[in-house]
């Protein structure tokens, strides 16, 4: 068992820390050409950018329980869940560069980002992959297999209608999703307390006649535990689970927002209370893990991302008259 | 335009929509804004910064991400005699609503037999060029203008921003309001020198119904929109330098149409270009030039040619982009072949 758990949360703590030392590069390759004079247009790297840092545990401490054969659908802020599903790492950089060797050869961007390897996707519009998860875990049901699907939702979602038509078609069908709402406490500038009518979206789940979780303090360790039930019952037929996890945005909804609807000081409160660091002194104290083992981690780490992060940059651009492909099959 | 004597400034386009929605507010009670970040942030496209702290959460709200909810509650406010502003950030994002935009908002007065009213302005924000990709770029103008019982608008420049708003929140109909992001005049895209002009500080109104010839010449026609506008006035003065007068029409509304103002062009250039940011089939490229083949095709002397995004999605990385959406040099090679033919 607790080689099980050693595997998994050093699993965890490679996933997060992947994400957070990727989009770190992200912060700055999204700068380039944008200074002093910021234009969302301009600099390689292109279009709207939403960064995760802080969110990592809600992508992570979920997909470590799931294989190449459950499905994720996330959302328009989808780096932590992509690379924890393994996504290609490569590709993805590359897409997000516009490059020809990207998953969608330049044609999707950090939004839209599709790797089927994988049975990943995400998209640009609030709570629409939640139906898609529905359906694959639909597929799952009719195949009599034991698979999962998973969607990633930020709690802005849950107060759409396709969060509430999915779940009851979930619960009606009894089928193996889950639905991970990772609570920010922001839909872009409106704070949760002025746009959801509960505290708490896990309470949700009683209208539906499901499973509802709430994990507190975007703790990692907390969410592994949860998480690990919902896809156990999952697979075991049981039926579809929400979970909330109160998690952390260090940045604005896009770089480039001046945030002005929230108190200075909170950033870096939450900064202070960073999962992945919780998690490092976790393992330490736990001895499930040792510094050098850590480090080995991180140098591993530092070492995929700077090379996915190479081959996007050098990477050729697409030919104009590619945008004229892809349209029909 | 009604102007008087009066003080006229230098606004953004989104400065004129602000002034449009702050005298109009105090002008009538009965109008309220509700939209996603339309309030503490003041609207992702600057559309109504400034107004959360001078009319307060009870007159600009900020919504929950329930668009059914909103813009269907804005359709029941309405009837019940209330005039809401709503906005809905990307018009992109439209798809999980349209059921309320064009069974309900768009038939009502019609189902009604003229007996229920629904005088709403829906703002949006259209428009590509900085790398947003497929789902957040694109401009459905003809989308909403194939509905009946809608009108649609698309003003380019401040002036008519302004007058077009204060027109539309006037209307008794519900009226989709078009804002292009890149005319906006927003620090944090392209500086256009079309998103800043001038601006008359009293309220006045502009016909919803009317397009304008922004550029007058002889030789060619060019019909656009919005950023196809810019790119065609562009195109025009690159055209003078070699000898070329062409006539530049800015739309300005979708729906309904202004045949007249084209049809008077053509006759006087008897040559016509149509651009759009649109997509190209069953678009604002084909109605116009079906309107012109069945009243004008006497006056041309050459076929229409039509410009616009080549029926794909809208791609991210820029020179894919840059390939989709019609460009003035797309349009000077347009007209250079349409005077050689």
């Amino acid at each position: 068992m607790n080689q099980t758990i050693k595997k998994d949360f050093l699993w965890i703590y490679r996933a997060m820390k992947t994400s957070r030392y990727f989009e770190e590069k992200m912060e700055k390759a999204y700068l380039e050409g944008k200074q002093p004079v910021f234009n969302i247009g301009a600099g390689p790297v292109l279009g709207e950018m939403h960064l995760s840092n802080g969110q990592e545990p809600a992508a992570a401490s979920m997909i470590v329980h799931l294989t190449k054969n459950d499905t994720v659908t996330a959302t328009h802020r989808p780096h932590h869940q992509a690379i924890a599903k393994g996504v290609d790492l490569k590709k993805m950089a590359a897409e997000i560069y516009g490059k020809k060797t990207g998953l969608s050869k330049g044609k999707g961007g950090h939004m839209h980002l599709f790797d089927p390897n994988v049975k990943f996707s995400c998209g640009g519009i609030v709570a629409a992959g939640m139906p898609h998860a529905v359906g694959a875990a639909l597929a799952n049901k009719k195949r009599e297999n034991d698979w999962v699907a998973v969607a990633f939702i930020g709690d802005g979602a849950a107060n759409t209608g396709a969060f509430h038509e999915s779940l009851n078609l979930a619960a009606l069908w009894k089928l193996p999703f889950i639905v991970v709402v990772e609570d920010n406490s922001w839909g872009i500038s409106v704070a949760k307390k002025d746009s959801t009518s509960v505290p708490y979206n896990d309470v949700r789940a009683k209208a539906y006649g499901i499973k509802g979780y709430l994990v507190k303090d975007n703790d990692p360790i907390e969410m592994y535990k949860v998480s690990k039930e919902a896809v156990e019952r999952a697979r075991r037929g049981e039926g579809p689970s929400i979970i909330e996890i109160e998690t952390y945005r260090f940045l604005g909804h896009f770089q480039g927002d001046p945030e002005l609807y929230r108190n200075k000081g909170e950033a870096p409160s939450l900064r202070e209370k960073d999962p992945i660091k919780r998690l490092k002194q976790y393992l330490l104290k736990e001895k499930l893990a040792t510094e050098s083992e850590i480090k080995s981690i991180d140098e591993e780490v530092y070492k995929k991302v700077d090379t996915a992060y190479e081959f996007a940059i050098h990477s050729e651009y697409p030919e104009p008259t590619e945008a004229l492909e892809d349209v029909f099959c | 335009m009604e102007t008087t004597k009066q003080k006229i400034k230098k606004l953004t386009g989104s400065k004129a929509m602000i002034q449009a929605l702050e005298q109009e507010m105090n002008r009538d009670s009965n109008i309220f804004i509700m939209g996603e970040d339309v309030g503490k942030y003041g609207g992702i496209f600057g559309s109504t910064t400034g107004l959360y702290d001078k009319f307060g959460p009870e007159r600009v709200m900020d919504t929950p991400i329930s668009e059914t909810g909103f813009i269907g509650a804005a359709i029941g406010a309405a009837a019940e005699g209330l005039r809401p502003v709503v906005e809905l950030m990307f018009v992109d994002f439209h798809g999980v609503v349209m059921d309320q935009i064009y069974n309900h908002m768009a038939k009502i007065h019609y189902m009604s037999g003229g007996s229920v009213k629904l005088p709403i302005v829906l703002l949006t924000a259209v428009g590509g060029g900085y790398s947003d990709a497929a789902q957040h770029s694109q401009t459905l103008y003809a989308s909403f203008g194939h509905l009946p019982g809608l009108k649609v608008v698309a003003p380019t420049f401040p002036s008519d921003i302004k007058g077009m708003l204060i027109s539309a929140i006037r209307d008794e109909n519900p009226v989709i309001f078009m804002f292009h992001k890149t005319l906006q005049g927003l620090g944090w895209m392209d500086q256009l020198e079309a998103s800043l002009g001038p601006v008359p500080e009293e309220a006045y109104t502009i016909p919803l119904n009317k397009a304008k010839v922004v550029r007058e010449g002889t030789d060619v026609t060019i019909v656009g929109v919005q950023m196809m506008t810019v790119e065609a006035l562009k195109a025009a003065e690159q055209l003078s330098k070699q000898g070329v007068e062409a006539e530049v029409i800015d739309l300005r509304s979708i729906k309904p149409i202004d045949k007249e103002t084209i049809l008077n062009s053509i006759a006087k250039t008897n040559r016509l270009v149509v651009v759009d940011e649109d997509y190209f089939s069953y678009g604002i490229t084909a109605e116009i030039s079906a309107i012109v083949a069945s009243e004008g095709f006497h006056h041309l002397k050459a076929p229409v040619v039509r410009l616009a995004v080549p029926d794909v999605p809208i791609p991210y990385s820029r020179v894919l982009e840059k390939h989709v959406i019609p460009s003035s040099q797309n349009i000077m090679d347009a007209v250079e072949s349409l005077l050689s033919s």
